[in-house]
């Protein structure tokens, strides 16, 4: 069981819905970055997505782009990002931290090599958007095998036929990208998202979460209560983005993660 | 040769889009499903008679095919050794290769009901063939273009405007053809439904390297029949310009089983291929990665972060190079070199002297390579070299280059 598996099951005998927080590794620099990450927490976020910069995220939006540019700036890496993580888990060794982003820097740095490190930080899932299960080779099987969840997405797009192949090696929970579009994007409609939800739920036990989209806390709220629970993102690199004190982006993300608890 | 032979070079990709290790479908869910109707829509294709009847009407009536085979007599005689031919597909409709392959793509997109169509374009080529092609089907035409490759191509951003389409200056990352590669692939993932994405390369995702390759390869197919009408023999040494690698590839693939021909593809060396990396030869100064779709060879740091490639041609301004040429590469079917940037614009200098032809700078470079080679070599050598594009749209760059003032005449 991972720490993904355990948070599931705690969320679930407490009749809660998860709330997911997606920050960037590194932006706008290392150490405000991990003075947020280790704020999620108390802040009610029950799982962090903690993104990968890279120089060309073609499935986000422009709030996303720049907070990799502004980490890479900073001189943020893979490794640096992997380092992070294992900070973090110093303090915390339940929290579940997801690492967010393309396939290229695990690529370049070796698919065993990243796998054996993130394993060491404390890393306990993978969601690497351009890695379709036609691609389960590369890299979700062999993270699987070394005991790290991959979670796949799965989209508007992604029609009944299509969907068991989609599932087939996911694990942790399956994450819906309630638009087609890029991150931070057009607006998630909680009465398109809850018959999504309900047609990925009967193909998988997974949790579903569904993201993209999701800005305010009340959003929040009506998405976690269509779905087992609701990721934020943009909106809270945009709080990032705008300089302000790492006290106020952790109300923010206490706001939406209210709102997903209510549901 | 015969294409069915067991160790043909011609088989590829497989099933899972793959040239050996390169290629693949690296590309977010929400466009799997379009990447996978796509391809059963050009399997399809591909073996109907009456697509290839509508292809072969609108390169003849429409394009001007078949592009000549050219004899450069004063060249030839300049340089003292080989004998040079060049493939004059700068004469083309819209001025360079990239029309082949958009017909194709536009033609495809009207069987699949498709009327809205996107398009990345690095020296505005591309766009402007997109641009043409949408102009002759009545569709909507959207390209994304990187800002700083607006500002060098001016003439073709006006063309394409001319043409009713939409261009779109990419300042996402820094503004080049990867980030308008990034923006248009961002687009096609918002407008699922009606919009096709017309690749101008052969790179991104399975099908597009193959589907692509197959619709330039009219160069090769073309050039080969004339050497044979000219020459009687095929050519000892192919060449062409690399910046994705279509115009190569189209030339090559033709060639590949005919193993006595010696295929060379010139990438562009920038301002030199050192550890600087000012330059945009991927195979020469990269190593593989994952982009746009695809496993090949890239311009990358130690991180896997995308480096920008240098070079004063826009065309061949892109970080990465399409699977298949990573594949011949690596198997050592062909050749790959780089030209510098001053290197291209000599070529491009004696181009224009001896033969009266402008070329753009993309061909420049490999004629640069013809220039480096064609006097070591014999007389009775026969090269053929690619001129996939003709020059006009890049003589403000050359002006600048060589510090002259066009208003002074």
């Amino acid at each position: 069981m991972t720490r993904i598996d355990a948070k599931f099951a705690d969320l679930l005998a407490a009749g809660q819905k998860a709330f997911v927080a997606y920050v960037m590794a590194g932006d706008p620099d290392y150490a405000t970055s991990l003075e947020i990450v280790k704020g999620l927490p108390a802040a009610g976020v029950d799982i962090i997505e903690l993104g990968l910069p890279f120089t060309d995220p073609m499935a986000d939006g422009p709030t996303i782009q720049l907070a990799g540019q502004r980490a890479l700036e900073a001189g943020q890496t893979l490794q640096k990002t992997l380092a992070m993580a294992a900070e973090f888990r110093k303090s915390d060794d339940t929290t579940p931290i997801v690492l967010m982003g393309y396939y290229n820097p695990i690529y370049s740095r070796g698919v065993d090599r990243f796998l054996a490190e993130a394993k060491a930080a404390g890393i306990d899932g993978l969601i690497i958007v351009d890695l379709p299960p036609e691609e389960d080779e590369e890299l979700c099987i062999p993270a699987q095998k070394a005991g790290l969840n991959f979670i796949r997405l799965a989209t508007p797009t992604t029609d009944d036929k299509r969907l068991p192949k989609v599932l087939t090696n996911t694990s942790g929970f399956v994450y819906y990208v309630s638009i087609t579009g890029i991150t931070g994007a057009a607006a998630a409609e909680a009465g398109d998202v809850g018959p999504e939800v309900a047609r990925i739920k009967a193909h998988t036990d997974l949790p579903v979460i569904v993201g993209f989209g999701i800005r305010t806390p009340e959003t929040s709220k009506a998405i976690a209560s269509v779905a087992d629970g609701a990721v934020v993102g943009s909106a809270i690199v945009a709080e990032i983005a705008a300089g302000k004190p790492v006290s106020e982006v952790l109300d923010f993300v206490r706001s939406l993660a209210d709102g997903a608890h209510r549901a | 040769m015969a294409d069915d032979r067991i160790n043909s070079y011609k088989t590829g990709p497989d099933e899972n889009g793959r040239f050996g290790d390169f290629g693949g479908r690296f590309v977010s869910e929400t466009l799997m499903p379009l990447i996978l109707d796509l391809e059963a829509q050009y399997e399809h294709a591909k073996t109907d008679q009456s697509f290839w009847d509508e292809m072969e009407f609108l390169w003849k009536h429409y394009v001007g095919r078949p592009s000549p085979l050219y004899h450069a007599e004063r060249l030839t005689q300049h340089l003292g050794g080989a004998k040079i031919y060049l493939k004059r597909d700068e004469l083309n409709h819209t001025g360079a290769h990239k029309i082949n392959n958009v017909l194709g793509q536009i033609i495809l997109a009207r069987r699949m009901g498709k009327t809205r169509i996107i398009a990345e374009t690095g020296a505005g080529q591309h766009g402007v063939a997109t641009a043409t092609v949408c102009a002759k089907f009545g569709l909507k035409c959207i390209v994304y273009m990187g800002a700083h490759d607006v500002e060098r191509q001016a003439p073709n951003v006006f063309r394409m405007k001319l043409l009713g389409a939409r261009v779109i200056p990419v300042t996402s990352g820094r503004g080049t053809l990867k980030d308008a590669m990034n923006d248009a692939l961002r687009d096609w993932v918002t407008n699922v439904r009606d919009t096709f994405y017309c690749i101008g390369t052969v790179a991104g995702p399975h099908p597009y390297p193959a589907m692509v390759r197959d619709f330039q390869a009219i160069i090769g197919k073309e050039a080969k029949d004339q050497m044979l009408e000219a020459e009687g023999r095929l050519p000892d040494t192919i060449i062409a310009a690399i910046g994705g690698g279509s115009n190569a590839m189209g030339l090559f693939f033709p060639f590949l089983d005919d193993t006595d021909v010696n295929i060379i593809g010139v990438e562009a060396g920038g301002k030199g291929v050192n550890a600087k990396m000012e330059h945009c030869a991927s195979l020469t100064g990269g190593r593989p990665g994952v982009l746009h779709g695809n496993r090949t060879y890239l311009l990358q740091d130690d991180d896997g972060q995308i480096l920008e490639g240098f070079s004063i041609s826009a065309g061949l301004d892109y970080p990465g190079i399409g699977p298949e040429h990573s594949w011949l590469h690596e198997i050592g079917r062909a050749q790959y070199v780089s030209i510098t940037d001053v290197e291209a614009l000599e070529a491009f200098q004696l181009c224009c002297e001896l033969e009266g032809i402008i070329p753009a700078l993309e061909p420049s470079h490999a004629l640069a390579h013809v220039m480096k080679i064609a006097p070591e070599l014999p007389s009775d050598h026969i090269i053929c070299m690619n001129m996939c594009g003709r020059g006009d749209k890049d003589i403000f760059t050359v002006a600048k280059a060589l510090g002259l003032d066009m208003d002074q005449g």
